[in-house]
């Protein structure tokens, strides 16, 4: 048993230390959807913000014949049915889509996170009283429920981004919940309680860590959920009347598609490529997060 | 060494595990003491209630299904079985630290090994992050990890098991504890460097004065480190004695089976190279433990009548050596 080696003997490669950002965006880069995706959103984000600062047109302002076609007029874009512009109606309905999409989808991540995570960490009665909730919700018509919770309070952008996040949290919940179950039965957990942490800790600064990749990956794409949610909401008449939103666009053009398809599908599209760039984003996510996908 | 008070004294130690249709007794009033800056060895086969010895003491067992049946475990006479959660909090990695078996999973892979050290401090210490960093480079320096201001800042992954449990030992000893639990702290690394790091624990006793509990089923460990040994069978302790007299003249019939199953490291010609001894049967089921009689009797050379209906107490058979075994009972031949 007794030996002379007291030290270990280590090659003289050099050690490589990546910091796990840099590895991360490395990754990410190398998927080219992602990356376009990202492209997409970053363009629709900058719009946002500097959208109304070159192009100062107030949406609801009616500035002419209404039904007037994209080009003609002067109009880029056109004139919606209660004779808008449609290029300030989409630019600034930009902000309220992106607005909710975060805020909704932030709020659905908390409190799913939350409520999966107790349930997956204590399990016992805590997990069952948490699911039996979530199977609850689950079960709930989700615009249903949003509408009532809208009707019940007013139709203001808190009302909105919060009665999305309640319809919506379950799908986190139930993916925290089983991430926890098989995080809290690794060693390092373990050795995290023999060194003194205690539950709180092991929770949020050991578990969640770990457990972050795949939650990362659905709240990229519960954004997108909460996108079109949002416009659906406004649709139904059901958004925020202060506000400009591409679902409202939507709405108020329905009636006249045939004789004003533009004020209808270019809205659409905005929402489209909205939703499509974030489900592009959440996919180059989950290749640069993914471990069996990495080191190749 | 007995007139000493002992640093950790478990008494009487009984766990129970509830199963779905059946309450199972994996510990069965099992003693033992740790006198300061002693190593105390803890061998017996898998099953037999090592670990869960030890993660009683750091009252790790998970309850449910888990709960202490009967016992108390002193720390310097408080019976950490009565503290409250708070003050195990301060006690894990402050004053009673483990290392576990598997080096390659008992760290956290997203934090750097110096973050895990600092935290280690961070919990206990009030020091700052920069304060905490400098202990952690201290501590990889203190187990023989070389340019430890660079591994520091490295991830588990970048590290070799044998680096890797000198990380789990750094982090165990980072604030100093009076006792130290290493279950079974090589059987995931090979040979060379299993001896490396029992060097190191051998160094780290002399150095921090630290007591230790090493378990294992490595008797070549335990020659090496241990004071004083324990045996454990089936959840029970049936042979206790200082190293060097519990190796030389076992009494126990599992003790002397377990000696005589270690290979011994000698070059003979295959003709005369004897079969390695072994112990037949296996440990038996958790459930079969609470059958009256000495657990070991099925698979024994030596059953009495006695064996079968009781389990015998601890029967002194030396100085500080005793045994569980009828085989030695008062008027026992």
């Amino acid at each position: 048993m007794s030996t002379e080696a007291t030290t270990e003997t280590f090659d003289t490669e050099p050690i490589v230390v990546e910091h796990p950002l840099v590895e991360f965006v490395r990754m990410f880069l190398r998927n080219k959807a992602g990356v376009l995706g990202f492209a997409m959103l970053l363009f629709i984000v900058l719009t946002s913000i500097f959208g109304p600062l070159i192009y100062p047109v107030d949406p609801f302002e009616i500035v002419g014949v209404p039904v007037s076609p994209p080009g003609e007029d002067g109009w880029l874009l056109g004139t919606d049915s209660l004779g808008r512009d449609l290029v300030a109606g989409l630019i600034h309905g930009s902000r309220t889509t992106l607005a909710v999409g975060a805020a909704a989808a932030a709020c659905t991540v908390i409190i799913g996170l939350i409520i999966g995570a107790l349930a997956g960490y204590y399990g016992g009665w805590v997990d069952n009283v948490l699911m039996r909730i979530t199977e609850f919700f689950q079960v709930l018509p989700n615009l249903i429920l949003a509408m009532v919770l809208i009707t019940l309070f007013s139709p203001t952008l808190i009302t909105i981004v919060f009665s999305i996040g309640i319809v919506s949290w379950t799908g986190i919940a139930r993916l925290t919940r089983a991430e926890f179950l098989s995080i809290r039965e690794r060693e390092y957990v373990m050795a995290a309680r023999s060194i003194g942490a205690e539950n709180q800790r092991i929770i949020w600064h050991v578990i969640l860590p770990n457990a972050l990749p795949p939650l990362i990956v659905t709240a990229a794409l519960n954004v997108g959920v909460a996108i079109l949610f949002e416009a659906g909401l406004s649709f139904l008449s059901l958004g925020d009347p202060n506000v400009m939103s591409w679902g409202a666009l939507i709405g108020d053009n329905r009636e006249a598609f045939f004789e004003a398809w533009w004020a209808v599908t270019f809205p659409g599209l905005a929402i489209f490529a909205t939703v499509l760039s974030v489900s592009l984003i959440g996919d180059g996510l989950n290749d640069a997060l993914n471990p069996k996908l990495r080191e190749r | 060494m007995n007139e000493k008070t002992p640093l950790l004294s478990i008494q009487d130690l009984s766990v129970e595990f509830k199963t779905r249709d059946s309450v199972v007794q994996v510990l069965h009033g099992v003693s033992l003491d740790v006198f300061e800056g002693e190593t105390l060895g803890i061998v017996g086969e898998s099953g037999c209630g090592k670990s869960m010895t030890a993660l009683g003491v750091m009252r790790l067992i998970p309850m449910p299904p888990g709960r202490y049946k009967d016992g108390r475990i002193l720390l310097r006479g408080e019976d950490l079985l009565q503290a409250a959660d708070q003050r195990i909090h301060d006690i894990r990695g402050n004053e009673i630290s483990m290392i576990f078996q598997e080096p390659m999973t008992s760290l956290n892979p997203v934090y750097t090994v110096g973050n895990q050290i600092a935290e280690t401090v961070r919990l206990h210490q009030n020091l700052g992050k920069r304060e905490a960093h400098d202990r952690a480079v201290e501590m990889l320096q203190a187990v023989g990890i070389p340019a430890p201001e660079r591994r520091v800042n490295e991830y588990p992954h970048q590290l070799s098991g044998g680096m890797r449990q000198r990380v789990m030992i750094a982090m165990a000893l980072a604030c100093n504890p009076s006792v130290l639990i290493a279950d079974e702290p090589t059987t995931a690394l090979d040979v060379t460097v299993q001896a490396q790091i029992f060097d190191l624990l051998g160094d780290i006793q002399e150095r921090f004065n630290t007591a230790i509990i090493l378990i294992t089923h490595d008797m070549g460990a335990i020659a090496e480190l241990a004071d004083r040994v324990v045996v454990m069978y089936a959840g029970r302790r049936v042979e206790e004695g200082p190293v060097d007299e519990l190796l030389q003249n076992p009494k126990h019939p599992y003790t002397k089976g377990l000696i005589e199953c270690v290979p011994h490291l000698v070059a003979e010609p295959p003709e005369v190279r004897a079969v390695l001894p072994e112990i037949r049967g296996v440990v038996p089921p958790l459930r079969d433990l609470g059958k009256p009689g000495c657990p070991f009797a099925p698979r024994c050379d030596h059953v009495v009548a006695a064996c079968r209906t009781e389990m015998p107490g601890a029967f002194p058979v030396g100085p500080d050596h005793q045994t569980a075994c009828w085989l030695y009972s008062e008027g026992a031949s």
